[in-house]
């Protein structure tokens, strides 16, 4: 009775499903995001713990002057499965990589003696600091767009670490004729219309859009401690990691339960399976 | 619950004791144990246990996101977060909910075809089929709430979308989006009157599928022949042998929703639901999730708003009439070749409507818009042009069944279960 093709159906119907929920653009292009490829990727992947330090000081370095990560505490960088995290400490908060980085932020506090409000060294309890002391300063500073959070960039946008790859690495000059904006800069892998700015013909008005981010990375604006040469290609690559890591930080263990998981169920349905067939051995149906 | 006499006898002392008192064991026993079930179900009938099972999932998993999660407009979303980062296993509850949502729909859908494919809402089943529409009616209201609770960019517009249908009806149209939103716009009140019913209505879906399994367990199963139970040798007891068949099948059925919740949680959510809400920036394109989207591209496909809304009402409106439209005495389509094909072209359709409800309406089919004429509105060559005829077919099936009622050949049917189960050995 057990028809393989019905089965299958309802398999090929259940993956169909996650075809169609891929949405589409319109009016806006953008480019395809670039090839790349990361340690973490795939069911088998893991972070390269290298690659998400060297993520975390373009971050530090570069990124943190405009962006913030609200969702992130200090003592995250030293959880298991993170950029700092190191056997000897099981318990981030004791840290000693954590404690430093945090101690180096000011964060606004109140003295519990004399009720002032005052600035003191940051704690591994700590969320990250954030750069403007709220949204209207953050877009004042930057022509009028804020700049986004980036704890969960990675999973806010269509294609996540790529995306972000190939917007960081992907600044181009803007081809003749199209007439950009001051302050906002052009970009082929950000999403846009740009059919207002463009003087040349109808049909070949550019893909992409214009950011109100100037380019971010320079070649070698940071220096790697573990001596990797830090191209605009490579920055691009490491921060994409750690923004990776830091919209999903459980995402290896979320993999590794995932395997147990399936061994179980498919040990369990072959238990089953040979029981139902012993059960059912005398019924003719 | 059934008719049947009851088999089962207390052994202990204290079952008597309780058997005399409230018979609890015993409508256990006759409705899981002992009940009568036709030997030839096939996998097909396996969803009834699925969707049980998707019940239980969802409401295990909803009860303890509820301890954490705060819904407030302001802190929704980092109460989310917080239940991924901080929470312990939180990141694995919340994926098994949100994927739930999807899995319990797959197999819904699944199920509905399947009772729709072998005449089970017909004579005696029509209540049972009537108690089916309004569980799903509520599943929907349920996961459409549901997924406006992360507060994101997609809860938030989704949420507007929805409640401004109910802005094209005449006259009460603005007095009803203002009584549902609680405010004049989708806002902090909304959240928490969604949250409350999300809590809710699980609870009623599982007393609806109480009554369900009783509208069930009084005239018994169908099956795949649509032929009655004759005599005993048509039934076997349920356990263990649907027991056994049930749980390999919602084993496997565990497998595939494993799959989603460890290795691609997000694939059937939207990036954008990962931004949180903000009134004053709409996404480029608001998609409803994946189980909405056949209804989604029938309510674009009509020009007029609120004809466009009542389509799309009508759509799910017109099942609870299918006991009464789908009239042919053969149950079982597998003897109605004719209804067959339509039923098969059915399936597709609403596939195809899914695909255009993800799509945006003016998008070309083929090619870059070079190809293809206008017509009326729009070009044909475009996702709204294929969503009504899609629409379109959607509402004729249920015309053509009801005449093939008349016109239609059936095939010979055979005498009882046992016949054909003895001869040819097909599922
Ligand atoms: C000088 C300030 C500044 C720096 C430094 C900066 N950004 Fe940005 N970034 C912005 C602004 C402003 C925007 C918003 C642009 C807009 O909305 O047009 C933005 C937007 C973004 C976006 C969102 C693009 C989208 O799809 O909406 C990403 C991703 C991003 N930045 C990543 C980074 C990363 C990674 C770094 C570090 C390598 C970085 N930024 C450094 C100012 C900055
Ligand atoms: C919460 C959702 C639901 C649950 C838990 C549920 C559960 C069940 C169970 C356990 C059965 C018996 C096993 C089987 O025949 O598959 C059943 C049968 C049935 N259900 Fe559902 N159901 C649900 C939703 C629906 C819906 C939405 C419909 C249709 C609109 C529906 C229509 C039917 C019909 C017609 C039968 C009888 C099938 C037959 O014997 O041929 N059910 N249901």
């Amino acid at each position: 009775m057990l028809r393989k093709t019905t089965v299958l159906a309802a398999f090929g119907f259940a993956l169909a499903l996650v075809g169609v929920a891929a949405p589409a653009s319109a009016a806006t292009t953008e480019r395809e995001p670039k090839e790349a490829s990361w340690s973490f990727e795939g069911p088998f992947g893991k972070f390269d713990q290298a690659q998400l330090q060297r993520g975390y000081k373009v971050y530090h370095d570069v990124c943190g002057t405009c962006h913030g990560m609200n969702l992130l505490s200090y003592r995250n960088l030293a959880d298991k499965g993170g950029p700092f995290y190191s056997e000897k400490y099981p318990n981030p908060n004791d840290s000693p990589f954590a404690k430093a980085i945090a101690k180096d932020f000011q964060v606004a506090d109140i003295d519990s003696e004399t009720g002032d409000a005052i600035q003191r060294p940051a704690t591994t309890s700590d969320h990250f600091r954030q750069p403007f002391p709220n949204e209207a300063a953050a877009r004042a500073a930057n022509g009028g767009a804020a700049p986004p959070d980036l704890s969960l960039m990675a999973k806010a946008r269509e294609g996540g670490p790529r995306y972000i790859y190939s917007l960081l690495s992907g600044f181009v000059d803007p081809p003749a004729g199209l007439t950009v904006t001051p302050g906002k800069y052009y970009n082929p892998y950000y999403q846009g219309d740009l059919s207002g700015f463009w003087t040349g013909a109808k049909d070949k008005v550019p893909v992409g859009g214009l950011i109100g981010m100037p380019p971010p990375l320079h070649d070698d604006a940071v220096t790697f401690d573990d001596g990797t040469k830090a191209t605009i290609d490579q920055q691009a690559k490491d921060v994409s990691a750690f923004l990776a890591w830091a919209a999903e930080p459980h995402q290896e263990e979320r993999k590794k339960t995932g395997f147990a998981v399936l061994i179980y169920l498919a040990i369990f349905a072959g238990l089953l399976y040979a029981s139902y067939r012993r059960v059912w051995r005398n019924i003719a149906h | 619950m059934s008719g049947q006499h009851s088999t089962y006898e207390p052994k202990t002392g204290f079952t008597r004791w309780l058997d005399s008192r409230l018979p609890i064991i015993r409508l256990g026993w006759d409705s899981f144990i002992d009940f009568p079930t036709p030997k030839n179900l096939n996998y097909w009938w396996t969803f009834g246990g699925v969707l049980a099972m998707c019940l239980g999932i969802q409401i295990a998993t909803g009860v303890v996101l509820a301890m954490h999660y705060t819904p407030d407009a302001g802190l929704a979303f980092n109460s989310v977060e917080h239940i991924m980062r901080d929470v312990n296993h939180g990141w694995m509850i919340r994926y098994i909910h949100a994927t739930g949502a999807s899995m319990f729909f797959l197999a819904v859908y699944i199920h509905m075809l399947r009772g729709v494919y072998y005449g089970s809402h017909k004579a005696p089943r029509e209540i049972l089929w009537i108690l089916g529409c309004v569980i799903y009616l509520l599943m929907m209201a349920t996961g459409f709430m549901g997924y406006v609770l992360p507060w994101g960019q997609m809860s938030y517009y989704g949420a507007v979308v929805i409640t401004n249908l109910f802005g094209a009806f005449p006259i009460i149209g603005k007095g009803v989006t203002t009584w549902l939103w609680g405010g004049f716009a989708v806002d902090n009140p909304t959240l928490n009157r969604f949250f409350s019913l999300h809590y809710l209505l699980p609870f009623m879906i599982a007393g609806v599928v109480v009554l369900h399994i009783w509208a069930l367990h009084v005239p018994g199963n169908n099956n795949p022949t649509g032929v009655n139970v004759k005599s005993k040798e048509d039934t076997i007891p349920f356990h263990p042998y649907y027991t056994v068949k049930d749980g390999f099948a919602m084993v496997c059925f565990l497998i595939l929703f494993a799959v989603f919740v460890f290795f691609m949680p997000d694939a059937l959510g939207h990036a954008d639901n990962y931004v949180p809400a903000n009134p004053l920036q709409t996404p480029a394109h608001i998609v409803p999730e994946w189980y909405f989207l056949p209804f989604y591209a029938i309510l674009r496909a009509v020009p007029d708003k609120l004809t466009g809304v009542l389509a799309m009402f009508g759509a799910v409106g017109v099942l609870f009439a299918l006991p009464w439209i789908d009239h042919s005495k053969v149950r079982s389509m597998r003897y109605r070749p004719a209804a067959k094909l339509f039923f098969i072209i059915f399936v597709l359709v609403c596939v195809g409507l899914g695909f255009c409800g993800a799509n945006p309406p003016d998008k070309p089919l083929f090619g870059d818009g070079g190809i293809g004429f206008t017509l009326g509105d729009a070009n044909l060559n475009s996702f709204v042009w294929l969503s009504r005829f899609l629409t379109a077919y959607y509402f004729a099936f249920f015309g053509i069944l009801f005449v093939l009622g008349f016109v239609e050949k059936p095939l010979p049917v055979p005498d009882s279960i046992s016949t054909p189960a003895l001869s040819e050995k097909k599922g």
